[in-house]
């Protein structure tokens, strides 16, 4: 299983890979390749050129400024999961990392390249929805600011351009005492999820949900916001009840089919484990909920 | 620009070659350079016989180009114990019966290796985890999961076996 | 003479140079000059050849030749392969051409060979290769193989049934019509495969001078590999050279021969330099066979106190497009049923059925657990339905020691009659069942109901003919530098050969067993050989070492008494040296008395005294050597995911005297892996086209480090009479009962809701959907 031919390229800056990708016909991005050289290596993608951004300084960092976290797209996700202040500031990302591959798929692995390969049971397009992201795309024409709720077009489609590549991810950071929750289900350790839920939770006085976030992974063709959920959930004095009721609004998500998991499979799924991580994020946020089957 | 020239150091000597971009990390190390005890096993990321240290980092070497790990240093199975002797590690998949066929053997030293490093005293949950990215259809992993327990105790110990 | 090395946990030679990374599988090897193939395979199920363009793919530089059916020297154009295993129940002999001719009937089946200067730019060329189909309908399930108005699987058979044929015993109708009781089960086992991680490989030379074709092969049968390719190519057996170097696992897969295994040495011949092919793991879960697809829809018979009166029922069996093992593979199955219980009356009718994938040999277990699983669920039926213990239900119809040999009434597939010829089953089930802490589980049980947790306890026992014939060889020789070196035909895809012969010689001979040089399946080294299957070599292979071992210790000892002029009682031989026990104990080494065997050019030799030191034999088993076991299992189901998690393994394993418990013991525990995966996770899906769904490690799950726990194993030992080492084989006993223990314990862990499982893998999604149907959720999660 050998790739078809293709030329490699290695910039060091942004603009040079900006300008590469402008001007390369048949292009794509070399970021960790776990996605897409296995894809080359059976030749379900032939390129004619990569451009690896491995050596672009400029899309790699972590910073915390005017209430985001951003983070570089290449960032490796073993580097997010060892982060300190990814952990302080968005410790849903650092909980939903632990879910992804395995530790060789990680150390190589970037964030940016999970977002712009969008395998609907990916991990982190999920909490990237549930943050409601803000994903900058840079190119020759600049960078532009793109919502997560946007980004995302169908099945492994995003909405980049040919001629442009994931800069920078930011995640609005939740007031220090909220609650995180990540549970997904999969065959094996590290297997893709057939279903993922990613909840956040910020709980004021009186156990009032301030603040409510619940997204899916691996049951649509791309990560949902349940945003029936969210409704019951806000305003609410939170309790095991009204964490079941939100959850069962999992249940009418439409859900995708293939030899992994049927659609209501999925479903069945999706109500599960988003009680779960609603129940974690609860507890989390200092609501006494008790542990959930 | 389908050849380019790469410079690798692996296991301690740097190479330098012209290759094909296409070459993969895998096929460079066993079939230019003569190191195959690094094996595949699948070519598409899952079963981890591949698995090398790119800067001291696990990486499935058929999922990387020669091109890739120019300026790079990786480290194969070759390199764990060069002068001849067995590594602590190595001895400890003797004594504990870590192997059979012996395929997926080093992609499994590499994995523990780095395991080891970064936690000197793991659960066996931990090393089952840290496990799961290599495939084993021999041994049904009990004589590896035991040989790392092993290994660890021997290292944090100090002793050499 | 004590045991120094028999039953000893010797740490295996084979290790230090694997650890090292200077192991040597095929594609380690490095010949000048090689160059690289690629096959060209058919993407279609079923399809008319129509025509083969080779001219894009020819254009490409290092391209050096593109070799389709007609570029094959006869026989092996227009000759199909030769099926190994005859059958009479067999209508028409059916395997396939080496490349295909006129017609694909399988996705992936090989249809022409590129040849290049590396694997890269054969791929490329492969790619440019224009093949001409006409597609033909493919048949995908075999039930829907033998409906009327089926498409043909091959279009000039009129039937998709290869063969059918029964195996029975006892008066079954009168079994049935006496009996109290009578349960009946449907049971669907899935296709999966044996998924060693080296795949298949191949590298032919020629050497002009000698006129000799050495091949190395990923393969468990030189010795039958190189008969076939001598019939293939047409060549005297003697210019043929087999090597099996190290090899990755076999499992079965690799025993079968392959059209690659003939078409890559023609090409060598053919274009006069080395060929490799390493087959890449998307041709590996096109072509290498597989196992199972099996339909059973049996019935047990059993009286009002749960004692087995008879077993009836039938099986379909998936073969795929070929047979090129013949019906042994349901064979095997329908005669493991009644296992190690009384069973009056029996009777299996097996119809074997053609279908457009790829064939179905044996892997691990071969067709063993397909029984066990139907055979164990029968009689947890009956338990649950008579509201006794599964244990006790099977401790009823246990056969007894005392009842060895038992004779069951059927014929094996080694040709004899099914005789049990020693085991202890109560014994093992017992031994499991102490060590699982069986009885204390029911409060285990309830404790975690409790906390909400489902917990469950399976069993699981069988009995399984391994040791089997023909033959296998060993040659013992002591050298000139005072090494032994002994050759077999046994090879070594991980199961320690080298290490448990050493063992093995080194203790009849009197040697070190790091003085011993050993050469493994080379057809070069020794002239006669069978290979590894059906857990053969620690009998057979064990039994030629003990008795070339023997000969040649004797050999010894009556040479060095002749040197010493001491009596040959008063010798002793001990690493590497004859030590006279008499007088100032003189001694010869090895090394001495072989030049002494070696005579003196001219002068004959003394009365009595033959030449060398060596000896071959080939040790012939008489049947089959029965192991038994007993696995039991205990489970926790997320009655919520329907994800399973395999929580405690135990295991009570008789495989007669073991050689290395070291060895055994890992043979046991890699047999639970595969066993696990065939419960819980290995499925090879096809579409109603054929099409193979499951074609990578991402969509095909095979068990990891966090899916297998390691299992409590105890050893009964029942002495295998029937042979002089009194051991039996210990490749498979891992997994025979693995799937039936464990779907039995998934059950016992869900009981409160009643839910009934007959299949595997048995999926989450599909634990999910019965505890849906059986109103679990409405109790467990209000919506």
């Amino acid at each position: 299983m050998k790739p078809a031919p293709f030329d490699y390229h290695a910039p060091r800056q942004l603009q040079e890979a900006a300008d590469l990708l402008a001007r390369l016909p048949n292009a794509k991005i070399l970021a960790g390749g776990q996605s897409l050289v296995p894809m080359m290596n059976f030749r379900y993608v032939m390129v004619d050129h990569l451009v690896d951004l491995g050596g672009v300084e400029d899309l790699r960092g972590i910073a915390v400024a005017d209430g985001m976290l951003r983070i570089g797209a290449m960032m490796r996700q073993r580097d997010l999961e060892m982060s300190a202040d990814v952990a302080r500031y968005c410790p849903l990302v650092t909980e939903a990392l632990h879910h992804v591959g395995h530790r060789q798929t990680r150390n190589r692995g970037t964030i940016g390249g999970s977002l712009a390969h969008a395998d609907p049971a990916a991990e982190l397009p999920a909490v990237c929805a549930a943050y409601d992201a803000v994903i900058h795309l840079a190119s020759t024409r600049g960078i532009r600011a793109v919502p997560f709720r946007k980004f995302t077009a169908g099945f492994m489609a995003t909405v980049l351009k040919p001629d442009e590549m994931i800069a920078a991810i930011d995640l609005p950071i939740w007031r220090q005492g909220h609650g995180h929750g990540f549970h997904e289900f999969a065959r094996r350790h590290g297997d893709f999820a057939l279903a993922g839920a990613a909840a956040l939770l910020d709980v004021g006085a009186g156990n009032i949900v301030r603040q409510a976030a619940l997204a899916l992974c691996g049951v649509a063709t791309s990560p949902i916001r349940v945003e029936a959920a969210e409704a019951r959930l806000i305003g609410q004095p939170l309790d095991a009840a009204l964490i079941r009721s939100a959850a069962a609004a999992a249940w009418l998500v439409e859900p995708i089919s293939d030899i992994h998991a049927g659609g209501e499979y999925r479903r069945h799924l999706a109500q599960v484990l988003s009680m779960r991580a609603l129940t974690d994020a609860a507890r989390r946020a200092g609501v006494d909920v008790p542990v959930v089957m | 620009m389908s050849k380019q020239p790469t410079r690798v150091t692996v296991n301690g000597k740097a190479h330098a070659r012209i290759v094909e971009s296409r070459l993969t990390l895998a096929d460079f190390l066993r079939h230019e350079l003569g190191l195959t005890g690094t094996h595949l096993g699948c070519e598409h990321g899952v079963c981890g016989a591949c698995t090398v240290l790119v800067d001291g980092r696990t990486t499935r070497s058929c999922l990387m180009f020669a091109v890739q790990a120019n300026g790079s240093e990786v480290t194969t199975v070759e390199g764990l114990a060069p002068d001849g002797e067995l590594s602590v590690l190595q001895q400890a998949f003797i004594d504990n019966h870590g192997l059979q066929c012996g395929f997926c053997t080093p992609g499994m030293l590499i994995t523990l290796t780095e395991l080891l490093r970064d936690t000197p005293e793991p659960s066996e949950q931990e090393v089952r985890e840290a496990l799961t990215g290599n495939l084993c259809r021999c041994t049904g992993y009990a004589g590896i999961v035991a040989a790392a327990l092993d290994a660890a105790q021997r290292l944090r110990n100090g002793s050499g076996g | 003479m004590g045991a120094k090395h028999f039953g000893a946990r010797v740490k295996r030679l084979e290790d230090p140079a694997l650890l090292a990374g200077r192991g040597r599988f095929v594609d380690d090897i490095k010949l000048p000059g090689a160059l690289h193939a690629c096959f060209v395979r058919s993407p279609y199920a079923h399809a008319r050849l129509q025509s083969i363009d080779i001219k894009a793919a020819m254009v490409l530089p290092g391209v050096h030749a593109v070799i389709a059916t007609d570029d094959l020297p006869e026989p092996m154009r227009s000759q199909p392969m030769p099926m190994l295993l005859p059958n009479p129940s067999i209508a028409a002999a059916c395997t396939q051409h080496v490349l295909a001719r006129g017609e694909v009937s399988y996705v992936g089946q090989p249809v022409a060979v590129v040849i290049a200067d590396t694997r890269y730019i054969a791929e490329d060329a492969a790619a440019a290769v224009v093949v001409h189909y006409d597609v033909l309908n493919a048949v995908s399930d075999c039930r829907d193989a033998i409906a009327a108005g089926a498409p043909r699987v091959h279009a000039d058979l009129d039937s998709n049934v290869l063969s059918t044929f029964r195996l029975a015993y006892g008066d079954i109708d009168a079994a049935f019509a006496g009996a109290a009781y009578v349960f009946e089960e449907e049971i669907w086992q899935h296709r999966g495969g044996g998924m060693a991680i080296e795949t298949r490989a191949v590298l032919a030379s020629h050497d002009a001078a000698s006129d000799v074709l050495t091949v190395w092969s990923g393969t468990q049968t030189p010795h039958i590999g190189r008969r076939m390719m001598a019939d293939l190519l047409g060549r005297e057996l003697e210019s043929i050279r087999v090597i099996a170097p190290d090899v990755g696992g076999g499992f079965g897969p690799k025993a079968i021969f392959y059209p690659e295994e003939a078409v890559i040495p023609a090409a060598a011949l053919k274009l006069g330099r080395p060929v490799k092919w390493i087959e890449d793991r998307r041709e590996h879960f096109l072509c290498a066979t597989q196992e199972r697809d099996q339909y059973w829809d049996v019935a047990i018979a059993v009286d009002a106190d749960a004692k087995i009166l008879g077993v009836r029922g039938r099986l379909v069996h998936d073969s795929g497009a070929f047979a090129p093992w013949g019906v042994i593979l349901p064979y095997i199955a329908a005669a493991t049923v009644p296992g190690p219980y009384v069973v009056w009356a029996y009777q299996l009718d097996t119809t074997v059925v053609l279908t457009n994938k790829v064939p179905t040999t044996p892997v691990r277990g071969a067709g063993r657990p397909q029984a066990v699983f139907a055979m164990e669920r029968l009689s947890d039926r009956v338990a649950a339905e008579l509201q006794l213990d599964r244990a006790e239900m099977r401790r009823r119809n246990f056969i007894q020691p005392e009842q060895m040999p038992y004779e069951v009434g059927l014929i094996f597939r080694d040709g004899k009659p099914l005789v049990y010829d020693s085991g202890d089953y109560p014994k093992g089930q017992e031994t499991a069942l102490a060590q699982a802490e069986y009885q204390s589980f029911r409060e285990r049980q309830r404790a975690a109901l409790d906390q909400g947790r489902f917990i469950g306890i399976g069993l699981g026992n069988y009995v399984e003919g391994t040791g089997l014939g023909p033959f296998e060889g060993v040659t013992v020789r002591v050298l000139p530098s005072g090494k032994v070196a002994v050759a077999t035909g046994a090879t070594n895809q991980g199961q320690g050969t080298r290490t448990t012969l050493s063992q093995i010689v080194a203790e009849q001979v009197g040697c070190r067993i790091e003085d011993i040089v050993m050469t493994i399946g080379d057809t070069g080294a020794i002239a006669q050989g069978v290979g590894a299957f059906a857990s053969r070599q620690a009998v057979n292979a064990g039994c030629s070492a003990l008795i070339a071992g023997q000969t040649v210790r004797t050999q010894l000892i009556a040479l060095a008494a002749r040197a010493l002029g001491v009596n040959e009682s008063d010798i002793d031989l001990e690493d590497g040296q004859a030590v006279s026990g008499a007088g100032n104990k003189p001694s010869i080494g090895f090394g001495e008395l072989a030049r002494l065997a070696q005579g003196i050019p001219g002068v004959s030799l003394p009365a009595g005294q033959a030449a060398g030191l060596e000896h071959t034999a080939y040790y012939a088993p008489s049947q089959a050597a029965y192991c038994s076991g007993t696995h039991v299992v205990e489970v926790e189901v997320d009655a919520m995911t329907g994800g399973v998690k395999v929580l405690r393994y135990t295991v009570a394993h008789d495989s007669g005297r073991v050689i290395n418990p070291l060895i055994v013991d890992g043979q046991v525990q890699g047999g639970v892996a595969h066993g696990i995966g065939n419960a819980l996770l290995e499925w090879m899906q096809y579409d109603d086209n054929a099409q193979p769904l499951t074609t990578s490690f991402a969509d095909y799950l095979l068990p990891m480090a966090t899916d297998v726990p390691t299992c409590n194993i105890s050893h009964v030992e029942t002495v295998n009479p029937l042979n002089p080492l009194g051991v039996k084989g210990a490749g498979e006993g891992g997994t025979i009962p693995a799937a039936a223990a464990i779907i039995g314990a998934i059950e016992d862990a869900l009981s409160p809701f009643g839910v009934h499982f007959a299949e595997t893998p048995l999926t989450p999604e599909r634990i999910v959907a019965a505890l849906r149907a059986a109103g679990a959720y409405e109790r467990l999660f209000v919506a």
